[in-house]
Formats: structure tokens, sequence, C-alpha cells
């Protein structure tokens, strides 16, 4: 009798190295395996200053993501808005900082804390709280609620209601533009939480190994709902967590929108450069629960009032600097007018939109062929 | 006593293989373990080692024949002292399963011997019959027909979409480099490159999620599952990620990728990677599920799937993939998602399946025949969107009908179209719907067990009669 054992299936092509195969070796990239891992934690870089324009611009952006979700707060209040509904408030900078160095067609991508991430890519407020209360004018028609929205015009890929299923989509949008040849790069924010999901592993296994242009944005907001991180994390520095599969990773005062904006800048400049993912831990805080069913008892008062102060308050930081800058107060009040009025625009729209026709229920669940564009 | 060197198996699906090349000669003295030579199946190229020490003393099989049965004798080796004379009598007149003389594998019993000859006997399938021509109505008369295995079929399928398609690609486990686990994906690489040809690490729920996301981007991504077994690390992607997000988008997006792969009970590999996926996956709105049977069909409707705006669940079958069947030679031969097919007419009672489950309906119509019972035989293709009308019409012709799959019982396919048939045709059934499906137990591996699990013709042909009211 013989027995049998069985060998390479058949001819290797080794010539080949497509886009599966390491191009260059990068400073990060080139480290022998007793390097020290110093190259991939990184320095985040100086802060610079903002012009009067950029603060100006921020404050308005990021003013806006927090009166929409002040909005969208008292609406849930009043029954309006059902289900889940995840504010934002507290952690405006980080979205805000990173939007300001995107370019036309990078893709962003985020789980369901996401009206800031929408706002931020310039998503219509109106047809964002109209999907919050569920109605036709929404972005999903009403059919996808807080967690579920797209736009393709502005390059928002949802919006996720799974922990740590956007990082796994959000390579794959990266993987899109590798495997197109663009210039563009994606955005995928996950929290602490997220951070410790298996897939999120795989994807940067992946995302390394194929030099894929993606920025890991970890918004570390210190819950997981309303677990620490202290509690739910061995390793608290999130920035840390690619070393294994040698993505470097900075950590960020996700605070201070300057400082959000200089890192973003860098790590786009670096992964844009074919040099594969880079992290950015974002240090940041919600003032809200987890969402608007939790009265967040986890943690105390004064903790939040501390996060909260003008010292730290990344909206307040701007305005002093705007007014130390020789804004007027009455020119800073003029802009909060003005985004009252915004907002107050979109909740009117989307309490008097009407709900979905009923017909709606049985629409959008497949394509007719030939309708996807591409 | 001579000692007789046969044919072994790669896979407990193997059932034969060229003899590529003798590394020994006639008169070489060998060692246990040595190569002595190399043999290849349309999956893989293997070494044959010696497990016995001794003289080759006459090779059986030269090299270069095709087709060598799995434990039929190729070489003889002469063990010490002995000489050619001890060749008498052995050779091809003792071929077939290993003798009783041969049987010194250690503890290797006649019958194991023929458990080998024909791996997992519970899982040799009726040879296909030839579809009846009306089967495919897409296809001109006159068409060239081309003996194709499913494996190439599905090959076929996909390369000849990426020519049209710069967007479609292939990710997986060992698609590239290694040609395909199954050898489902041989020649892509070569002629697509390894940026359209992605090796994936052993990464399950990440990659199917970067499939998702780059269809979400605009490409088409085809993502091969080694077997749909491992596609359970995925099902959260394929579901939430993929299947709802149109919806959920109010239509503003959605994923076209097509995640396919084996599905279903191999041979002899037990539980948690022998499950059929059909009903699963059949649950999801937002999902199309395809479960082909013939070469044509998996070809046609590989195509249609690459082609589709939706996500896709293409569960194809291991031990289909080295079966052959006509394919048209077409430039370009697409098939109707949702649409069955009446792979035979029949007047007496309908008996239903998709996918390997087929090879049971089509034995017992056979059988069935000889009987004086006219069967009719329709292949679902498609298990979501459902082609019931087809169904519905049968059943109101033959008033009988009999569904057959190889998953488990309980929320089967079958039971789910024995609801819609005696809501939407009561009045036309002369007896109950019965569905055959695998057992309700976890898959086991004795060959014996395994057998016993899984559907037999003789389940559907007694089916038959009960509805019949034969006998």
């Amino acid at each position: 009798m013989a027995t049998s054992r069985e060998t390479a299936a058949n001819k290797r092509s080794s010539s080949k190295s497509g886009p599966a195969r390491r191009t260059s070796g990068g400073a990060k990239k080139a480290a022998t395996p007793d390097q020290g891992q110093s190259d991939l934690i990184r320095k985040p870089p100086e802060i610079a200053k903002f012009t009067t324009e950029e603060d100006s611009q921020a404050y308005r952006d990021m003013l806006l993501i927090r009166r929409f979700e002040e909005k969208a707060g008292q609406l849930y209040g009043r029954g309006l808005i059902g289900g889940f509904c995840h504010l934002y408030i507290g952690q405006e900078a980080v979205v805000t900082g990173v939007q300001m160095v995107l370019k036309e067609g990078d893709q962003v991508i985020t789980a369901y804390r996401d009206h800031g991430h929408m706002l931020a890519t310039g998503m219509d407020p109106k047809g964002v709280m109209a999907e919050l209360t569920g109605r036709r004018g929404g972005y999903s028609k009403g059919k996808g609620g807080s967690m579920h929205m797209f736009s393709r015009d502005k390059h928002f890929y949802g919006g996720h209601g799974i922990v740590g299923a956007q990082v796994s989509l959000g390579t794959g949008l990266a993987f899109a533009n590798r495997y197109r040849g663009n210039d563009n790069l994606c955005c995928t924010y996950f929290g602490d939480g997220a951070a410790n999901q298996g897939q999120v592993y795989e994807s940067f296994n992946m995302a390394s190994l194929w030099d894929l242009p993606v920025i890991y944005i970890i918004e570390n907001n210190q819950y997981a709902m309303g677990t620490s991180v202290t509690r739910s994390s061995a390793e608290t520095h999130f920035n840390q967590r690619g070393v294994s599969f040698r993505i470097p990773g900075m950590e960020v005062d996700g605070m201070d929108v300057r400082a959000v904006k200089a890192a973003a800048e860098e790590a786009a400049e670096f992964v844009r450069g074919g040099n594969g993912p880079i992290i950015l831990e974002m240090k940041t805080y919600r003032y809200r629960g987890h969402s608007m069913s939790d009265p967040a008892k986890y943690r105390s008062k004064e903790e939040v009032d501390k996060m909260k102060d003008r010292e730290h308050d990344p909206i307040e930081r701007v305005k002093a600097r705007l007014i130390d800058g020789g804004m007027s107060e009455e020119d800073v009040k003029a802009i909060d007018k003005e985004i009252r009025g915004v907002i107050n625009e979109a909740a009117e729209f989307a309490q008097n939109d009407p709900e979905p026709d009923p017909s709606e229920l049985w629409t959008d669940i497949y394509a007719e062929d030939g309708s996807e564009a591409a | 006593m001579t000692i007789e060197i046969t044919m072994p198996a790669l896979s407990p699906t193997m059932e034969e293989g060229n003899l590529a090349k003798w590394l020994k000669a006639v008169g070489d003295k060998i060692e246990p373990g040595e190569v002595i030579a190399e043999i290849e199946t349309d999956k893989a190229t293997m070494e044959v080692e010696a497990a016995d020490e001794g003289t080759l003393g006459k090779i059986v099989v030269d090299e270069g024949t095709e087709n060598v049965k799995v434990n039929s004798v190729i070489a003889i080796l002469l063990e010490e002292g002995e000489d050619d004379s001890a060749l008498e009598g052995a050779g091809p007149s003792a071929n077939g399963a290993a003798s009783a003389d041969a049987d010194d594998t250690g503890g290797k019993t006649e019958a194991a011997s023929d458990e080998r000859e024909t791996p997992a006997e519970g899982k040799v399938h009726p040879e296909p019959k030839k579809p009846e021509p009306s089967s495919l109505p897409e296809v001109p008369e006159g068409t060239e027909m081309v003996q194709t295995t499913v494996r190439e079929a599905l090959r076929d399928a996909m390369a000849e979409e990426m020519r049209n398609d710069d967007r479609v690609f292939v990710m997986g486990e060992e698609v590239a480099e290694y040609q395909g686990a199954y050898k489902v994906t041989q020649g892509l690489l070569d002629e697509f490159g390894a940026r359209r040809v992605v090796d994936t690490p052993i990464t399950e729920h990440g990659f199917a999620g970067v499939g998702v996301g780059a269809a979400m981007a605009g490409l088409r991504p085809i993502v091969e599952f080694m077997t749909f077994n491992f596609a359970m690390q995925a099902i959260d992607h394929i579901i939430n990620s993929a299947a709802k997000t149109r919806y959920m988008a109010g239509g503003e997006m959605g994923s076209p990728v097509v995640f396919r792969g084996p599905n279903g009970a191999a041979a002899r590999v037990a539980a948690q990677h022998s499950q059929d996926y059909a009903a699963w996956y059949s649950h999801v709105p937002g999902l199309k599920v395809i479960q082909p049977y013939s070469a044509a069909d998996a070809k046609g409707l590989l195509k249609a799937a690459i082609r589709d705006p939706n996500p896709i669940v293409f569960l194809e079958n291991e031990i289909l993939y080295g079966q052959s069947f006509d394919v048209p030679k077409m430039d370009d031969f697409v098939l109707p998602i949702g649409k069955a097919r009446i792979h035979r007419s029949g007047k007496d009672v309908t008996l239903v399946s998709f996918g390997i489950g087929m090879t049971y309906a089509i034995k017992a119509a056979d059988e069935l025949a000889e009987m004086g019972i006219d069967a009719e035989v329709i292949d679902l293709r498609t298990i979501r969107p459902m082609d019931l009308d087809t169904v519905i019409e049968s059943v109101k012709k033959t008033n009988r009908l009999i569904t057959i799959e190889e998953g488990f019982p309980q929320s089967s396919v079958g039971d789910y179209i024995a609801n819609q048939v005696q809501r939407r045709a009561f009045d036309y059934l002369d007896a109950p719907v019965i569905s055959i499906a695998g057992k309700d137990v976890p898959m086991p591996y004795a060959a014996n067990l395994e057998k016993l699990a899984l559907p037999n013709v003789g389940e559907v042909i007694e089916a038959v009669k009960a509805v019949t009211y034969k006998d």
C-alpha cells in the first residue's frame, strides 16, 4: 500500500506581485522582528494655530452638531424619535477636525453614534432629523432611523448598528480605492468598545498586509456603553492596538479641534503616500449617556462637569479663541442664532413631514437589474 | 508474498485520478516513505509514498494513464527474497478493491478498503442523466453542447464576467496562488493577476466585511468561502451588512456582492463541515439564494449573480464539482435568477429539489418509471426568490408533491414549499405533501451513520408510493 502527501497543488506563480504584496518598504514596514516598536507609537504633531477663518468654520461646524443633538434629545423626550438615539455631544471636535483635511471622494464610515459624522460630511440636517423622526423625507425614507443613513453624494457609508462591523466595511471601502488606483482614503471611525471586537484585528491585518488607504479613528470616549475602558480593555492605549500588525498610531487630544486637524493631516499624508493604514486614538468624552435611555449612573456628575467646563469643552475652547482674536460677542451670537435657525428649520421639517407611504414597506429590498449606479 | 501498491485517494470525495509520473523503475529498491510516483486530480497534484520496503517488481498502470480508479493496483512490490516468479497471478487481474492478500496495511479490513474505493458510500450520487431539451429554453436550437464539469463551469463564469467588467474581482482563502482549495478558481490568477484574484488571510468575518465594503463602494466582489461552514464566522456581514443595507438606506446604497463556495455535506467530514445552509439564507429578505445542480445552471446562474445588483448567496456542492454536464457553447450564456427548471415532465407526482438533492430525485424518478409511476422533477435552482408558480402549476397537474433536500428538517425549504402549496393549491392536492430532508441530527462521521443521516432514493420512492397510494 502507499500513503500520500499533498504537495503544492499547482505551479506557484511567485513572480506575481499585485496589490496583495507590499510595494514599498516604508519606514514603518522596514522594521525587522527584533527591532523595537518605537516607530509604531508616534507622537502627535505640533498643534498648528488656526486662522480666524478656520476657527470660525470649526465653531460653526461643531455648534451645528451640538445644537442638532440637543434638539434630537428634546424631540426624543417628546416621543417624536423612537428606538435608540445616541448623541455625539462632547465629541464634536473629532469629526470636525478630521473632516477639515479630507478631499472630494474620501469616504467616511462609522457606527451608530453617527449624526455628527453625517452633518460633518455636509449631509442636510433636515434629512437627518427627518430620518430620526421616521419620516419620508429622511435620508433613508424613514426606514433606517438614527443608526442607518447613507449618502453616496457625500461619501458617507453609514451608520451601522453592529459594533465593529463598520471597521471591516471601511477597510473594504479603502480596498476599493486601492483597487481603482485613486488617491482617496477612508476614515473608519469606531469607539473604545468596538476596539475589542475580533473583526477589528482581522481588518487591521488585511489593511496593513495590502497597504490600504484607511485611517482608523478610535473615538475613545472612555465608556463602552456603561463599562469604563479600564474595566473592559486590557490595553487602554488604543493607539498601540495596531502594533501587532505594524500599524502606527498616535494619541490625540480629541477635545481640541486643532490637535485633531493636525493629526488627521499627518495621517492623511501618510495614508495617501501608500504607506498603509494608521490609527488615531482620539481622547474624547461624551457628555450624555450611551443612548437616550441611559441615565449614566456609572460615572459621577463631577467627572462629567469637569469635561464640560470652559477649559475642556471643544466648542467653548474655540469660542474663547475667537473672542480673544477679536471677534465681538455680537458676531459670535449671530453665528449661534444662525445655527439655531438651521436646526429649528430641520426640527420643524422633521415633525411636519409625513410618514412614509405604507407602500414603502415593500420597496428597496432588492434593486432591479441594471438600476445600480457604479 | 507480494505487496500491491494501490491508487491513493487525495480526499474523501476523490474517485479517480491520473498517474502522472513514475519516479521509480522496475528493479529499483524502495524504502518506506520514498516518493515513487506522482498522481494528479482536477484539484491537485500529489506524491505517492511507499509504505513498505521492497523492490519494484511490476508497474501495472503506466505513467500518463488517466482516470485510474482509487484503490486499483498500480504496481507490485517484491518483498525481500522474492523474485519475478512471485508476480505470477498478481497484476491487473487482481484489480479493484484491495484484495485480502494485499491487506497488509495494519488492521485495514476488506470492508474498509471497499469503503475507500467508493468514498463515503452514502455520498455516491446517481449519475446525472441528460436534462430534457426543454429544460434550457434560453438556448437556441442547434447550439453545440460541451461536456463540462461544474467546477469548470463556475470558473468559466467568473472568468467571462471578469473579462467583461473590471469591477469584478475574486477574494478568499487560497483562491489565487493555490488555485482554489477546490480548484474552482484555477487559472484565474494567471489571467487576471493578483489585483483581481486576492488571497486573504483566514479571517472570514473580516474579509466578508471587506467584500461588502468594496461592493458598497461600487466594485463587484466575488467572495469565496472555502466552505459555507466557515461563513458562519461571517454571517453577520452577509445578513446585517449586505442583505439589509439597501432597505435601511432607503435605496441609497446597496452591496452587489456574490458569496460563493461549497455548501452542504461533503463526505466523511462530520458535523462542523457538513451542513446545508439553503434554508438559513433563504429566510433573509434582501438576499438572493441560488443553489444549482447542473454545470449549465452553475455557469448561467453564476454569471447572472455576478451581474445582479443585489447580494447573492451562491451555494455550490463539493461532490457535484467533478460531475460533467452538457453546457451550451454560447458567447454569453446567462440564466434568469428565480426560475425553476422542469428537469423531467411527468403526470403522477411532482418531485421538487435543488442542488445535490436533485441526484436523489432523478434517480427515484428513473426507478419510479420502471414501476409505472410517471414523476415530474423540478429543479428549483434558486431558493430565493422562489419560483413557486412552476411548482404549483405542476401540482395542479400531478396532485401530489414530494420535496427533497439534504438540510435539516425543521423549518426546511421543503416545509416552506408545503406551506405555500397548501395555501395556494389545497384543492388540487390528493395527498399530504411530504418533505424529505436530512435527519434531525448533527452529521456523524462514521460511513454507515453518515449514510443514514442523509436522504436516500428509497425514502423518495416510499414517499411517492405513499402519496400515490401504491401498495
